[in-house]
């Protein structure tokens, strides 16, 4: 295990931010920290990279405890935070060798490691701009690279991909996939639940400072039910009509009814309606989305 | 070192890239050195060149621009992540500071010198010997450091850079009720024991008695002041930058 907590409570004042979190992710995994604003996911982030300390339990990062041997467990991470840790008034090139040189990398082998990422990211073209003028995207890439100068074994991101449009997103994302590959362990926030679904072996939800899920995406998914098929009607007559004869709940001219998602149900409620000389306008098929479940454990209004 | 030596070098270029911190650190004590010379300055009777009486007092006005610049750019960074990313990376993120207050001084070595030369063009001729300069100059770096160490854990500890920037001011202020830009006895007697009991009024008598070869009245007074608040601000900027781990 590579990060492991046991109890890990912070509070600021009244506020209880964190309350006895027990948290295990295996090295070479992605774990995906969910939750709405304020649930702790950033707090969490600041006590495992050591920039806060917990007020009761402990943190192992590696083996190493993070209030007892930070000098350790800093040996080990890099933190992308929430908002971009950048010089706006150094280059991205600039930005970079400074992270290369405080990373005790020699003078050429700092300017060759600075190239390399300027590539990787596709940097190259704003690489002498002052980091000020760059676009939210650039920022955040550029943001991604200082935290892989040296290669860390674990790898904090908060928040990858908020604000960034869908291009920069997937970007991120390829990077993100590449890092898996090279083995580093991911540990993310993240407010999308896509990004949740497609990145993280592991999503752990916190609401609260509490853990109130933790599997895999289709554990989570199975958890709040199964698929369900919507039925769109001209009319909320016809839909009332419909409601007799398959069941189901309805919403105006819409009735949902709880499904398997096979073609034979779909079939079979079909042929119910017609039959009856019901026709339904549309037909879509939903299958539970880590929304539902988001929505479900949080209580957050959709 | 190779650490210190990269944020030493990182502080440096953004004061340089930074026009309002050139603007406030250098060519600001020039403006008010020909504010002080050619305004002022023909008023003050009470001393015999006043071009050399006002020049101590500008380089320590300078001192306090410097100061309250080294407060801001500590603020930013606490503010910012940039500071969060040095401190989870395994270094000494202390040295952040180092950098600002290594660049604190070479900015006012510059604007010093830049004053200095300026002063000459207006007239400005000490009979200072070179070993008096050295000395004069020496002092001077002192209560640099000591203010830059001061204003540095001010910065740490500052919430935005708008209220480090207050800290600025008062230290602005403070060369102003002393002997910097008139001679203490033309001041009413109340504000006359507060001028003379300041920590600025010895270094700038002590710099001004270097310069313009008169005996040093006030003694050891002066770096005993700087030396002094050194000490005391270089262990509080580390106990105040260790300080915010613990939040
Ligand atoms: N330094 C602090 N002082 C006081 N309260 C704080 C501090 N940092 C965080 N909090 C509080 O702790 C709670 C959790 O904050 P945290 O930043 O961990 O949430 P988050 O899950 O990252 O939210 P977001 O999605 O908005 O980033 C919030 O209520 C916040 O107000
Ligand atoms: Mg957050």
């Amino acid at each position: 295990m590579i990060v492991e907590t046991a109890g890990l409570t912070k509070r600021y004042g009244e506020n209880t931010v964190l309350s006895g979190l027990d948290l295990k992710v295996a090295e070479g995994s992605v774990l995906a920290l969910l939750g709405p604003n304020g649930a702790g996911k950033t707090t969490t982030i600041r006590i495992l990279s050591t920039l806060t300390r917990p007020d009761e339990g402990s943190a192992r990062i590696a083996g190493f405890d993070v209030v007892r041997s930070p000098a350790a467990v800093r040996g080990v991470i890099s933190l992308t935070g929430q908002y971009a840790a950048v010089d706006e008034e150094q280059t991205g090139r600039e930005n970079l060798l400074m992270i290369a040189r405080l990373r005790r990398f020699r003078r050429s082998a700092a300017r060759v490691r600075t190239s390399e990422l300027l590539e990787r990211f596709q940097l190259p073209d704003v690489a002498d701009r002052r980091v000020r003028t760059y676009s939210g995207g650039l920022r955040r890439r550029l943001d991604l690279a200082m935290s892989l100068v040296a290669r860390p074994r674990l790898l904090f991101l908060d928040e990858p991909t908020t604000g960034l449009d869908p291009v920069s997103r997937t970007t991120m994302w390829d990077a993100v996939g590449d890092l898996v590959r090279e083995g580093v362990t991911i540990f993310l926030t993240t407010q999308y639940l896509e990004e949740a679904d497609r990145l993280a072996d592991r999503i752990v939800v916190l609401d609260n400072g509490n853990v109130v899920a933790d599997g895999t995406a289709d554990a989570l998914k199975n958890s709040v039910g199964g698929a369900r098929l919507d039925l769109t009607f001209p009319s909320c007559e016809d839909a009332a009509r419909a409601h007799v004869l398959v069941g189901g709940v309805t919403d105006g001219p819409t009735v949902s009814v709880p499904s398997d998602g096979s073609a034979t149900h779909l079939h079979r409620v079909l042929d119910d309606l017609l039959t009856a000389g019901v026709r339904p306008d549309r037909v879509s098929t939903h299958r539970p989305t880590l929304d539902d479940v988001f929505t479900t454990l949080t209580g957050a209004a959709a | 070192m190779t650490v210190t030596l990269t944020l030493v070098g990182r502080s440096v270029r953004l004061s340089r890239r930074n026009l309002d911190l050139v603007i406030m650190s250098i060519v600001l004590p020039v403006m008010m050195m020909a504010l002080f010379v050619y305004v002022f300055g023909g008023a003050v009777t009470a001393v015999e060149s006043y071009v050399n009486y006002v020049v101590p007092g500008i380089l320590v006005l300078c001192t306090g621009y410097g100061a309250s610049s080294t407060a801001m750019a500590v603020a930013d960074d606490m503010g910012r992540g940039v500071v969060d990313r040095f401190r989870s990376m395994p270094i000494s993120a202390f040295a952040v500071l180092t950098g600002h207050v290594t660049a604190s001084v070479a900015r006012n070595a510059v604007a010093t010198s830049a004053v200095v030369f300026a002063a000459l063009l207006m007239g400005f001729r000490p009979p200072a010997s070179p070993v008096a300069w050295v000395l004069a100059m020496g002092l001077l770096l002192i209560y640099v450091l000591a203010l830059s160490w001061l204003t540095a854990g001010f910065g740490v500890v500052a919430r935005s850079v708008e209220s480090a920037s207050m800290f600025g001011f008062f230290m602005l202020f403070l060369p102003y009720l002393s002997s910097a830009f008139v001679p203490v006895s033309t001041m009413p007697p109340w504000l006359r024991v507060v001028s003379e009991h300041q920590p600025v009024t010895p270094v700038i008598e002590t710099v001004r008695a270097l310069l313009t070869g008169s005996p040093v009245t006030s003694g050891w007074l002066a770096p005993a002041w700087s030396g002094g608040l050194l000490v005391v601000a270089f262990p509080l900027a580390v106990w105040l930058f260790r300080r915010i781990s613990q939040r």
